[in-house]
């Protein structure tokens, strides 16, 4: 297979792969710190134990997962009641028990969503409860 | 073209190809979580409605404003992107089969409350091309997955009672005051009354049931022969719109 | 085969600038749509489908049109039309994409549209619609591509086309009948349920398909592609019975509705064609159909104007354009009004729509020009080849 005007083709093929892999290496050697989440609500304040539905680094990594699947099963089954691993009996309900604790939505929840580039649009439809102090 | 490199364009795609349908897979576990409904085990349920037409005041939109107040229902305050889940129309269009000339005037003129029939056989739920409105074996209700909804509005166009609304724009700026205990929608999809399922989870009757001063809606349970509701339809004459289309619409109009 | 598009004369270069052109406009306001939502558009709550969907019907009936030169041909051996299926084909192509973009278009969570796979719901028409499209765009685009290649390289076309090609044929009669039960099977629209909705479609399909090709055809032999006489007129037949199945069948319609007096019925029919209760937006339009219909019909029917190319091709804008019209608009929209609650909303599409529906059928031109210009080079390529001998 002969390859016609193979310096330009080669040449242009890095050049739009060096631009398509900038998010990988132009940061390389600095990689800014996480922004730090704050627990700091009345409401985690006056738990007796601090603790969330599940473990934190569950949470931290999977609890896209567990809202994704508490939609399906309240929306689309009925159940509304979640039996936690440690066996706590908790409503399903993102505005009411989610944000019931974590109701500092810009500290917690944005802060690392718009530092990962994640936007969720849960916020389109769930109504986020006035923010307490 | 050259032979060898139309086996590779062919490779290429079938390699493409064959990557893209790997199966998606959920990811993790689930730390152990499971589920259970609310309160004690279900007994056989079908929820169901009666309006009794002798009771609705002329004027009053205590049902009405009640439902779209606890559902943040947006008024757009123009009938094109209208949403509405309860209101009232006259009898006649309500019951154009029913009128006739020599029909007394309160009659044709009477204010009758529609809202979605949740019916037995939804017409709505049989159309929709992602199951996203579907009906709830467990006790009737006709629900709908705002999450999976993609407004294609084929269910509008099924609906024989025209009890559906499409989200034509964001309603987030037309909802008088938001009720923060429940989501809104988002344009983009259809919505309708869901027969306060969350209310009746906890235990609570229908917001337009609990706000109906003259006592005109009455709800309940079919399935339970000693509900008000199976009485007042044993007790007294009731229609139901559109019968003829065997949608099995569970509202009844008691006249 | 695709560098044959790209080398044309002045007048297909801007031609093919004036399409970039609507679609580029159509895709600006199309952006607009989804920043706003379909209230750009003048749906409303009584009337939730309109323009955009009434292209998209409109259009499976032009697809499906393809098969009246497939069939002749491979089923009956008519060879007349071996010179055309391509254009049958290629049409059916273009026409499907435009559909599924339409069907895109009028989303109103376009994102989610992969749910119609995740979450496949046999019993929803949109469902089987959404399967029917897709496998008759592969299948035209396959067999269309294939034989035309193997007709560039003086082969015959390889062996499984054929089966797909006989599948193709009662697959055209599916897409529009899976179409048509989208209206035919919903209970509370009076107007569309109706058993005649498949068999409407179906006919209007014959008429404007051929009448389209047959239009290209004929402005074609302007630029060079012969068709050949008998293959023209044998589509305008074609054209003809078509157009006349499709009159009867709605004058069957209004046999029905108005004879059988029953008032839900009569409304709509009423509302078309002289007004209900002060409406009548559409009353016009009906009344133009109507008339490009018998217009359409005359020239048809007398063999000394079917016969002269010139009124031929003035028949075929008039029958696509009288059915474009009585489809397109009178279909989809009539269904709506009066609303099950026998109330009048009327519709009127706002500029925004307008112009992304042109923008839409911008780029189902496009695609059919980029198709057709392939398909004719290499048509003339080969006819000039074999007329020429060797050492000339």
């Amino acid at each position: 297979m002969k390859l016609y005007d193979g310096g330009k083709i080669l040449a242009g093929l890095l050049i739009f792969l060096g631009l398509l892999s900038i998010p990988l290496w132009y940061q390389f050697g600095k990689s800014p710190a996480a922004p730090p989440l704050s627990l700091d609500t009345p409401q985690i304040r006056s738990l007796a134990q601090k603790e969330c539905i599940e473990p934190a680094d569950y949470m931290r990594a999977h609890h896209m997962d567990l809202i994704d699947l508490w939609r399906k099963t309240v929306v689309r089954e009925g159940f509304r009641v979640y039996l936690s691993s440690s066996g706590r009996e908790i409503s399903m309900s993102l505005s009411q028990t989610c944000l019931g604790c974590h109701s500092n939505k810009e500290k917690f929840c944005d802060a690392c969503h718009n530092f990962s580039g994640v936007k969720p649009n849960c916020w389109n439809c769930h109504v986020v409860p006035k923010e307490t102090i | 073209m050259e032979e060898s490199r139309r086996r590779f364009f062919r490779i290429a795609a079938a390699s493409l190809l064959a990557l893209g349908a790997k199966p998606l897979k959920t990811l993790g576990g689930y730390g152990g979580g499971s589920f259970s409904r609310l309160g004690t085990e279900a007994p056989r349920r079908r929820w169901a409605m009666a309006v009794d037409l002798t009771k609705c005041r002329e004027g009053c939109r205590d049902c009405i404003e009640a439902c779209h107040q606890v559902h943040n229902v947006p008024d757009f305050g123009n009938p094109k992107d209208e949403i509405k889940w309860i209101w009232q129309e006259p009898f006649r269009n309500v019951f154009p089969a029913h009128e006739h000339p020599w029909m007394a005037r309160e009659y044709r003129r009477l204010p009758v409350v529609v809202l979605c029939n949740h019916c037995d056989q939804p017409p709505c739920v049989r159309v929709c091309p992602t199951q996203a409105t579907f009906r709830r074996e467990e006790d009737g209700i006709v629900m709908m997955d705002y999450h999976r909804c993609i407004g294609c509005r084929f269910c509008v166009a099924g609906c024989p009672y025209g009890a559906r609304s499409m989200n034509f724009r964001d309603p987030r700026p037309f909802i008088r005051q938001i009720d923060p205990r429940f989501p809104t929608r988002t344009k983009g999809v259809v919505e309708k009354c869901n027969f306060c399922e969350e209310r009746l989870a906890q235990g609570r009757l229908p917001a337009c049931v609990e706000a109906c001063k003259e006592r005109a809606l009455i709800f309940g349970n079919l399935e339970d022969p000693a509900s008000e509701i199976r009485q007042v339809l044993q007790n007294r004459f009731s229609l139901r719109r559109k019968p003829e289309l065997g949608t099995q619409p569970q509202i009844y109009y008691l006249v | 085969m695709l560098e044959k598009a790209l080398s044309g004369s002045r007048l297909y270069w801007g031609w093919v600038t004036v399409l970039v052109l609507l679609m580029g406009i159509g895709a600006f306001h199309y952006l607009q749509q989804l920043s706003y939502g379909l209230g750009i558009t003048g749906m409303s709550r009584d009337v939730t489908w309109a323009l955009y969907i009434a292209q998209f019907t409109f259009l499976v009936g032009v697809a499906a049109s393809a098969v009246m030169l497939v069939l002749p041909y491979y089923l009956h051996h008519y060879k007349a039309f071996g010179k055309i299926t391509i254009l049958g084909e290629f049409l059916a192509v273009a026409s499907v994409i435009m559909c599924l973009t339409f069907v895109i278009v009028d989303l109103g969570q376009p994102m989610r549209a992969f749910n119609v796979l995740l979450y496949p719901s046999p019993q929803s028409i949109l469902f089987w619609d959404m399967v029917v499209l897709n496998g008759y765009l592969f299948l035209n685009l396959v067999i269309g591509w294939t034989v035309l290649a193997s007709e560039r390289k003086g082969l015959p076309p390889p062996g499984w086309v054929k089966p797909l090609i006989y599948l193709s044929i009662p697959w055209a009669i599916s897409i529009h009948t899976v179409t048509a039960f989208i209206y035919a099977g919903l209970p509370g629209r009076s107007f569309w349920l109706t058993a005649i909705m498949a068999p409407r479609f179906l006919g209007s399909a014959f008429a404007s398909g051929p009448a389209l090709i047959l239009l290209c055809l004929l402005l074609k032999r302007a630029t060079g592609f012969d068709a050949g006489r008998e293959a023209i007129q044998t589509l305008a037949k074609i054209v003809t019975y078509a157009m006349i199945i499709s009159v009867f069948f709605v004058l069957m319609e209004i046999f029905t509705v108005f004879y059988s007096q029953i008032p839900e019925h009569q409304h709509h029919f009423l509302y078309l064609f002289v007004g209900l209760e002060g409406h009548g937006a559409l009353v016009p339009w009906m009344w133009a159909s109507i008339t490009l219909a018998a217009i359409s019909l005359i020239l048809l029917l007398n063999p000394q104007t079917r016969q002269k190319e010139g009124w031929l091709a003035l028949a075929c804008g008039a029958v696509f354009f009288s059915l474009w019209i009585e489809k397109g608009l009178g279909l989809v929209i009539t269904g709506f009004i009066p609303s099950p609650l026998e109330k009048i909303t009327e519709y009127m599409p706002t500029r925004p729509e307008v112009l992304i529906t042109v923008g839409v059928w911008a780029m189902g031109l496009l695609i059919l020009t980029i198709l057709y210009k392939i398909a004719l080079t290499v048509k003339e390529e080969i006819g000039s080849e074999s007329h020429s001998t060797p050492g000339e």
